[in-house]
């Protein structure tokens, strides 16, 4: 084991040609032997420039195998619904007919990290996942303070495991249909089921096997004295704002619904709990895209080069990964044909380079943007951006306007009142913060999910549910809404109203589904 | 250090149940898309799989969205002539497309399809049909291989070896390699003992000659006793399992009252006996013969598609179908099969001599004679003449009358019984 030397510089490690001593093994099949070596030199690599990871733990996998990963959001065990077997034979079509490849790499945020190597990939491939997923994701999943925040890598195999027995359980004593209708709902309303602002409590196997009887109990107990004091006289008007039940309005509502909904039995509610905590655990992974990505783009980038650097990869070896490499982090102008959006990958990765070359080689510009970091040592840098942001905040803080420059960055606003596309900035003097805000803001999740929460309950009338859609810059709901509440009525069992609220406080538009009383589905 | 697992072996088909899950769900439509491929396909195409298309409403899974509508500004890469306040007509896809920013959400209103696999396509085929299990497990059976000898070949396993043609070969190689060597170490050695025994020897050309001679036995002596070129591995080729031909004349009224449903009912009635022929014999053919008044042999697509009118004279097919034998399909190489599907009418002084001709001369022939009448008024005479033909072989004739899909199995019965009893 060589001592961990000064890393990094090309310079340095061509300095010392002799460390490590032999080339990697070539060629394009992998063996088990060759695995271990890269991913012993990756290691070395990687804890030389600081890296701090999970233990790594690499699965070859077929093809087959990588189709049900992705069936199930990538995890190794799950609970079985529909919607899985419908996603697997989605992918297996289109895979077969050669229409997509598969992804060359899964990796989950446990502890160990699991990565999977398909067997297809060449040995040049399975290096690269290594170093990209098996030490530039898992060091995100460990350092990044959202992840740190919200999930909790050591249990959420068993948590998995768990849910799955419950599940299987459930469908014994209630029927696959009950539970697929509830599993249905659940699923619809992920999205809205998270906590943003609040600290869950982790998830433990042991504790949630113990206290899961002892919870339902509870739970049911509230819910039957919330509900105990049943209308005495119908007609009378409801008192207004006195008896407001929430007090504050709720923005998770499956987090609601497990809590308050009246006709829920104990078993649908710990369904409902385990829908949204593993919706909870998927979280960070839709706010850290660009971050997550462009961290490992730019590891599994410098520990392959650095490697070169030490002669241990062949020419022929860079050659092959450096096509992969850039057609991940190509970015094409939006004029092309095959232009779908930003590219996070390509986003991401650049603004990671960005803040190693202003750390490193700062010019004017860098020192009056980023007086911060222009000149400071670029691993810490990097270090710090990756731990403290989301890919709001670090756009808003780190996008350069080198980048903007580079990638021939403009705003568009599309206003539905006026006749024209306007372009608000472009990658100039005057543009380059609107841009940068403007990038932010398409991360900001509250742009894709609409922001709807739980407004009040009429405990005293007819026990229907009111919720609130907050719009921003008055963007209506989507034609889905109508089919979104009766989804919500089967959990909540009575009524459900929705209503739009402009920025002005003024509704605009409201829905309702009345929930039939029916058996079954 | 990291855990380098090999998760190959383990956890093949995690997905079937998921699989299972979403069939279960969208049982109505994939039933609706197996009867109408029941219809469509002919009664040799009945044993594959089959596309469904679920429609895309149908298997959405929604979530909350926002629409299209209020103010939108996004972010795009490759700015070629835009300047700051530029204004820009709308692109046509409508309102909110500001290029990528619509198609992340665009799911696309495409049909779901997919592929129903050969067991599930049987299965649903099965469902209506009111099979008992071992019987849909015997439909469902691909075909039996076994496993036979078939001479040596050079590559294989090592419990394959076969030492006795292994050695063989060796002794044959020594012999090969070996003698020229022998032969010249004869030759040797008889020269050495001739100088030996000459009165004053050539001690020189003696010496040459031992080592010459030594040399020549240290050849022989690297010949391998045993060369991996020598080793011969019993080869086993997989055969299927032998079984004869078959022949299946279905028969059937197209006379006016045979409808759509009737044919309908008809055909599952001839698919079952199709695909219980394909499991057991190799080759199976179908022979077609309609019949009114008078008979004719039709291909498949004519046979179900085309209505005649008029009256109905049943033992034209039955001699029609003698003839046929008679003149291809010879008794001693064919097994014959019957599938007659009817409606019960026949010309009245008809009956008497269609049961002459099947007693006598035709089932005796036959393997199997299933007869359906699918009919809901009483019986005629066809029926009753028909009863007595079943008394005489009860083993070899089956008859029913039918109304629905269901009914149709317990003409089998008796044939699938017989089987059973071969196979355990």
């Amino acid at each position: 084991m060589p001592s961990p030397t000064e890393p990094g510089s090309a310079a340095e490690a061509k300095a010392k040609p002799a460390r490590g001593g032999k080339k990697l093994p070539t060629g394009s099949e992998w063996t088990f032997e060759a695995l271990e070596r890269y991913e012993r030199a990756i290691d070395r690599t990687a804890k030389g420039f600081g890296l701090d990871t999970y233990p790594v733990q690499l699965e070859i996998i077929t093809s087959e195998q990588m189709m049900d990963a992705y069936a199930s959001a990538g995890m190794p065990t799950g609970y079985h619904h529909w919607s899985y077997g419908k996603h697997f034979i989605a992918t297996e079509k289109r895979y077969k007919r050669g229409e997509m490849g598969l992804a060359y790499e899964i990796v989950i945020n446990s502890n160990p990290c699991i990565a999977y190597l398909m067997e297809e990939n060449t040995l040049t491939m399975q290096a690269l996942v290594i170093a990209h997923a098996a030490y530039g994701h898992n060091s995100f999943f460990k350092g990044n303070h959202l992840f740190r925040q919200w999930t909790d890598a050591t249990t959420i195999i068993d948590y998995l495991v768990f849910a799955k027995e419950y599940l299987a359980d459930c469908e014994r004593r209630h029927g696959v249909d009950a539970v697929e209708d509830v599993l249905d709902s659940c699923h619809a309303l992920m999205n809205v089921g998270v906590d943003r602002y609040k600290r869950p409590q982790k998830l433990s196997l042991a504790k949630e096997r113990a206290r899961q009887s002892e919870r339902e109990a509870y739970l049911q107990s509230q819910v039957n004295e919330l509900w105990r004091t049943l209308p005495q006289r119908p007609a009378e008007p409801e008192p207004a704002e006195a008896e407001r039940f929430p007090p504050e309005p709720e923005e998770n509502l499956l987090y609601f619904i497990e809590k308050y909904a009246p006709l829920l039995e104990p078993w649908q509610r710990e369904v409902v709990r385990i829908v949204r905590k593993i919706g909870q655990y998927f979280y960070p992974q839709r706010q850290t895209k660009v971050m997550n990505e462009g961290w490992a783009c730019f590891w599994h980038y410098t520990l392959l080069n650095d490697l070169h650097d030490q002669r241990k990869l062949s020419d022929g070896f860079m050659i092959e990964f450096l096509q992969s490499h850039t057609n991940v982090v190509l970015q094409p102008p939006f004029t092309k044909p095959w232009y779908y959006g930003i590219n996070p990958y390509a986003i991401g990765y650049g603004m990671m380079n960005e803040l190693r070359r202003i750390a490193e080689t700062p010019d004017d510009e860098d020192r009056a943007w980023f007086p911060d970091i222009a000149g400071r040592d670029w691993r810490e840098v990097l270090d710090f951006a990756m731990r403290n942001f989301k890919d709001e905040s670090f756009i808003a803080q780190y996008l350069s306007p080198r980048l903007m420059r580079e990638l021939r960055m403009f705003a568009v606003t599309d206003d539905e009142n006026e006749s024209e596309l306007l372009v608000s900035a472009i990658h100039d003097e005057d543009g380059y913060r609107h841009l940068r805000q403007a990038l932010a803001e398409q991360y900001n999740l509250s742009n894709h999910d609409p922001d709807i929460q739980v407004w009040s309950v009429r405990t005293r009338g007819d026990r229907s549910l009111t919720l609130r859609h907050f719009m921003h810059r008055d963007r209506p709901l989507g034609d889905s809404a109508d089919e979104m509440l009766r989804h919500v009525a089967r959990l909540w069992g009575f009524d459900v109203f929705l209503e739009s609220v402009n920025g002005a406080g003024e509704v605009t538009k409201q829905y309702s589904c009345c929930f039939e009383k029916r058996h079954g589905r | 250090m990291a855990y380098l697992i090999d998760r190959r072996i383990a956890g093949r088909h995690k997905s079937a149940v998921n699989r299972e899950r979403f069939m279960r769900r969208f049982r109505g439509q994939i039933k609706e898309a197996v009867d109408r491929a029941i219809k469509r396909r002919s009664i040799k195409q009945i044993d594959s799989g089959e596309k469904v298309s679920i429609p895309a409403r149908d298997i959405s899974e929604p979530v909350f969205r926002q629409g299209h509508g209020g103010v939108w500004e996004s972010v795009h890469p490759g700015n070629e002539e835009y300047r700051r306040g530029d204004r820009i007509p709308r692109p046509r896809s409508g309102a909110g497309g500001s290029g990528g920013g619509a198609s992340n959400d665009g799911e696309g209103e495409d049909d779901f399809v997919f592929e129903l696999s050969r067991e599930e396509f049987l299965d649903y085929f099965f469902e209506d049909l009111a099979l008992p299990n071992l019987v849909k497990t015997q439909l469902a059976n691909t075909q039996d291989y076994k496993t036979t000898r078939a001479g040596y070949s050079v590559e294989g396993t090592p419990t394959n070896i076969h030492v006795v043609r292994s050695l063989r070969g060796a002794i044959g190689r020594r012999i090969a390699l070996g003698s020229p060597l022998v032969a010249e170490l004869r030759q040797l050695l008889e020269e050495k003992e001739r100088l030996e025994s000459e009165p004053v020897p050539d001690m020189l050309r003696i010496r040459e000659l031992e080592e010459q001679i030594h040399a020549l036995r240290s050849r022989i002596y690297r010949i391998p006793y045993l060369d991996p070129f020598d080793l011969r591995y019993r080869n086993r080729v997989r055969m299927p399992q032998p079984s004869a031909r078959a022949v299946m004349f279905c028969l059937m009224d197209v006379s006016g009252s045979m409808d759509e449903a009737k044919k309908d009912i008809a055909k599952r009635f001839f698919t079952l006996l199709y695909l219980f022929l394909t499991r057991n014999y190799d080759t199976v053919e179908a022979v077609f013969i309609r019949h009114h008044t008078q008979a004719e042999e039709v291909d498949e697509e004519t046979f179900f598609k085309s209505r005649e009118t008029g009256g109905t004279v049943v033992s034209t097919a039955l001699k029609l179908m003698q003839e046929i034998i008679a003149r291809r399909y010879p008794v001693a190489e064919w097994n014959l099969y019957a599938a007659q599907a009817s409606d019960g009418d026949n010309w009245h002084d008809d009956s008497p001599q269609c049961r002459h001709l099947l007693a006598n001369e035709i089932v005796p022939l036959m393997q199997y004679y299933a007869y359906v009448e699918i009919a809901e008024a009483e019986p005629q005479n066809l029926w009753q003449e028909y009863e007595r033909v079943a008394e005489q072989h009860k083993h070899r004739f089956a008859m029913q009358r039918i109304r629905g899909v269901e009914e149709i199995y317990p003409v089998f019965r008796e044939l699938f019984k017989k089987t059973n009893a071969f196979a355990y």
